[in-house]
């Protein structure tokens, strides 16, 4: 089914604060299999010259997907999320996001485009610490709807 | 930290390899927040076409950039990071076959930064594409 390429450019509000904690980081660290002390261990993080446990440099999905969901899940453009893969995606990283940071994102929609028998949807997300407005992350993730049966 | 000075284009970091397992795809579910059931079950994998249960793609990409991190010292030095997710990596229940990274330093770029291209395979077929980082050394 086709997408709605009139909500090009159209942006959402911003994401409730996320709260990046400690505990996640070493989740996430160990989830992807990194045991790194520098995840683990405040004292390490430090020495590296880190406020605290840096992220991994993907985490930042975790926060940006709060954001592209508002897309994925817009009405107006009409993605059917049961025939969703994920086509790309991309950080472009501007401050380290350690724990202690909080962060909300903004989204916009870059892109919507026909791909043969499937569709592309692009969104741009600027992660943001607050309150202080530093802009940590920009991540681009395009998903790709599935057309046919 | 690598320092610029003593890396040319063409040079590869360490092969890295690993494995995805059926308890890894539950980890990586709680610990990103993606539920997406096609990454648990067989039964939705199978009714969305699939040959069995997939990782998560960002699994994949997380995964495949902890040898670079490794190499470089400092998750903070990946400047960026962006893959095409081209095929995806099927974890069946005695586990994947082996993914392994081959990077290679495809570009030299001013302020002591390079680009690093991954070629990601699974049982040798590529399932990443346009795999690459800039890193500041």
């Amino acid at each position: 089914m086709a997408l709605n390429t009139g909500r090009i450019g159209h942006r959402y509000p911003d994401t409730d604060p996320y709260e990046v904690g400690r505990e996640k980081i070493r989740e996430f660290a160990a989830a992807i299999g990194d045991e790194s002390p520098i995840y683990h261990d405040v004292e390490a993080a430090r020495a590296a010259g880190h406020r605290d446990v840096p992220a991994p440099p993907t985490f930042a999905i975790v926060v940006s997907q709060r954001a592209t969901r508002q897309a994925s899940f817009d009405p107006e453009i009409g993605v059917d999320y049961s025939r969703v893969v994920h086509g790309e995606q991309r950080f472009e990283h501007h401050e380290p996001i350690c724990a202690g940071d909080v962060l909300t994102s903004r989204v916009e929609v870059a892109d919507i485009r026909e791909a043969g028998a499937n569709w592309l949807l692009t969104t741009r997300t600027e992660v943001v610490r607050v309150p202080d407005e530093v802009h940590v992350c920009t991540a681009t993730s395009t998903i790709v709807v599935r057309g046919g049966s | 930290m690598p320092s610029v000075d003593e890396l040319a284009v063409g040079d590869h970091l360490p092969l890295y390899a690993f494995t995805i397992e059926r308890v890894d795809l539950v980890r990586y579910a709680g610990a990103s927040g993606d539920l997406n059931d096609i990454h648990w079950s067989e039964h939705a994998a199978a009714a969305a076409g699939l040959p069995d249960v997939i990782a998560h793609g960002m699994l994949t990409m997380g995964r495949s950039l902890n040898g670079v991190v490794a190499w470089a010292g400092d998750p903070a030095a990946v400047v960026s990071y962006g893959v095409r997710f081209v095929r995806p990596v099927v974890v069946a229940n005695e586990g994947s076959d082996t993914v392994t990274v081959d990077a290679e330093i495809a570009e030299v770029l001013d302020g002591d930064r390079v680009r690093v291209v991954l070629d990601v395979r699974c049982g040798g077929d590529a399932v990443l594409g346009k795999a690459e980082a800039v890193v500041q050394l």
